[in-house]
């Protein structure tokens, strides 16, 4: 089980991650969560949204590059070393994490987003725990 | 010092006297060896015997770099194979090189002609001049080199790439002479300045061409290292470095007209502008034997002067360059066509066609930076992913320009789409 993660291509120019937030609002498409990944020439805005299609359709008709990429929402405890304990279980079965971010809400529950290199193998590893991944219509309950 | 007196200080007579001469006799021997030249000859109905002087020449057809593609290539020789001791390249407008080949006399009369060009600087057998000139399928680096040796100078083949080497042997070798591109010399001076050892350096000429460059770079040059700089021009298809160059006086480029017709044209009337106005540069090799070529459309705009220069020189001077009729860039000495990037742009299925050149000068050194737009579909939201793709467009790019150019990932629908022709090159050097 996984989440849609929508991702966009951003140049390195001023304003240009404002004009996505602007198109994402006029949509009325609300982020739960987001991470920027930057490099010298362009950044990789990730965010977790509560309506993924509509906010894949409205940037790619702006003319941005855009994608809904799989991703894994966890769930841990909101205590030390909890996030250490999920990354070990994966490490274990060899699943490497591609990247990651937290989610929070205003309740007192942490979650993490996770892409990893064999997403269904992840999921199936973390079920034989006990630990469910969340999709993108329980992400939206939160 | 004058290299060929006999031959660059003949009265203007006696100088049409030879090219018409060399003409006739060129015009005989391309239309019995070179079957393009038959042909062309043929259809515009011309014969041999209709050439009676060098005021025929409006008469011939033209010859353009697509020719010497489409006959790639070695079908505009002239000369059975057995007969070229040597063969030297260039960019071509797509993916394929201009291959220009030499017979043995073919050298020494560029070997001559280089060794006149380095005269004028001031070059002779008591000098030592590093070549830093690309050896190899380029023509500056075996060229100047021997030229050089005609001379009887000491020659120090530094080739390009190492600059700490060059500044050191330059310095060690007590070197009076260089042969490079003007930006690469501008940048040598600033590594000399920042070693502190400028004032030790022993350099008094400098030779430089493969590239445009402004009176003040010259200028800038001459001051920071206090030597002359020449600007020798040339180009493979006619022969390399040593078609023409400057004196001392500064007062354009003597071309070896002896060897090299030169005709200034209107580019778009193709008819003869008269002395002094600005138009296409078209030469006619008057004595080679592997590629003799009728015409030939340079694309570079000058102007000609045929006045005796103070220098004592009567051979016509053209003017520091005025621009391009095409739309090739010369980056770091490398000839570059739009059409290549495009041509190998077309191998990468991950990127639209639309792409735009920028060409800068940063520390004196040129940069060219290739900015592509990923189509959507191979679209991805890894860093990883996106710099594979970089490094295979940068490959991919380089192989077909022998630069290395630094790409740049933009977002789809940013680069300009113009009507009709496209603009694709930003150039913010100021080299005209």
């Amino acid at each position: 089980m996984s989440a849609k993660q929508l991702s966009v291509f951003i140049e390195n120019r001023q304003g240009r991650l404002g004009e996505v937030l602007n198109v994402l609002k006029n949509n009325d498409v609300n982020i739960l969560s987001l991470s920027l990944a930057d490099t010298t020439e362009y950044g990789l805005l990730r965010l977790i949204v509560n309506k993924p299609e509509i906010g894949k359709e409205k940037l790619a008709e702006q003319g941005f590059s855009t994608m809904l990429t799989a991703v894994l929402v966890i769930e841990i405890q909101h205590e030390a070393g909890s996030l250490q304990t999920l990354l070990e279980i994966l490490s274990k079965r060899d699943i490497n994490i591609e990247y990651m971010y937290g989610l929070s809400t205003n309740a007192n529950r942490a979650f993490v987003v996770l892409k990893t290199s064999d997403l269904n193998k992840a999921s199936d590893v973390l079920a034989e725990y006990g630990i469910k991944c969340l999709t993108s219509e329980d992400v939206c309950a939160l | 010092m004058i290299w060929n007196e006999k031959k660059e200080c003949m009265s203007r007579d006696e100088m049409t006297a030879l090219q018409s001469a060399r003409l006739v006799k060129l015009v005989d021997y391309v239309y019995h060896n070179v079957e393009f030249y038959r042909k062309k000859m043929q259809n515009l109905g011309l014969l041999p015997s209709d050439i009676k002087g060098i005021e025929d020449i409006s008469k011939l057809p033209f010859t353009t770099k697509d020719d010497l593609r489409d006959n790639y290539p070695f079908g505009l020789f002239a000369v059975p194979q057995s007969q070229i001791v040597r063969v030297h390249a260039s960019s071509g407008t797509t993916g394929k090189a201009t291959v220009v080949g030499y017979t043995r006399k073919d050298l020494d009369i560029w070997s001559e002609c280089v060794a006149r060009c380095l005269a004028m600087a001031d070059v002779s057998k008591n000098d030592v001049i590093q070549v830093a000139y690309g050896y190899g399928l380029f023509t500056g680096g075996l060229g100047a080199h021997y030229g050089a040796e005609k001379i009887g100078a000491m020659v120090v083949p530094m080739s390009t790439g190492n600059t700490k080497k060059l500044t050191t042997m330059m310095l060690d070798f007590k070197a009076t002479a260089i042969a490079c591109t003007p930006s690469y010399l501008l940048h040598i001076s600033e590594v000399l300045a920042e070693e502190g050892k400028l004032g030790e350096l022993k350099l008094k000429t400098a030779i430089c061409g493969a590239e445009p460059w402004t009176e003040k770079m010259h200028q800038d040059i001459e001051r920071r290292l206090n030597i002359h700089a020449h600007d020798i021009y040339g180009l493979s298809e006619i022969m390399g470095p040593g078609v023409a160059c400057d004196c001392i006086y500064n007062k354009g480029l003597h071309v070896c007209e002896d060897h090299f017709y030169p005709e200034i044209l209107n580019s778009d009337t193709l008819t003869a502008v008269p002395d002094g106005e600005v138009g296409e540069l078209v030469f006619t090799t008057l004595t080679k034997e592997g590629l003799p070529l009728i015409r030939y459309r340079t694309k570079d705009l000058t102007s000609i002067d045929r006045t005796p220069c103070e220098c004592g020189r009567t051979s016509a001077r053209i003017s520091r360059f005025k621009g391009r009729v095409d739309d090739m860039l010369i980056i770091r000495g490398v000839n570059v066509f739009p059409s290549q990037v495009e041509a190998a742009l077309a191998e990468v299925p991950e990127v639209s066609p639309h792409y735009v050149i920028v060409v800068d000068r940063v520390n004196n050194l040129d940069t060219l930076e290739i900015q592509v737009e990923v189509n959507p579909e191979y679209f991805t939201d890894e860093i990883r992913g996106l710099e594979k793709l970089n490094k295979k467009i940068t490959h991919v790019i380089s192989q077909a320009l022998g630069l290395n150019p630094k790409v740049k990932i933009v977002e789809p629908q940013t680069l300009v789409r113009s009507q009709g022709k496209a603009v694709h090159v930003i150039d913010n050097r100021k080299l005209y």
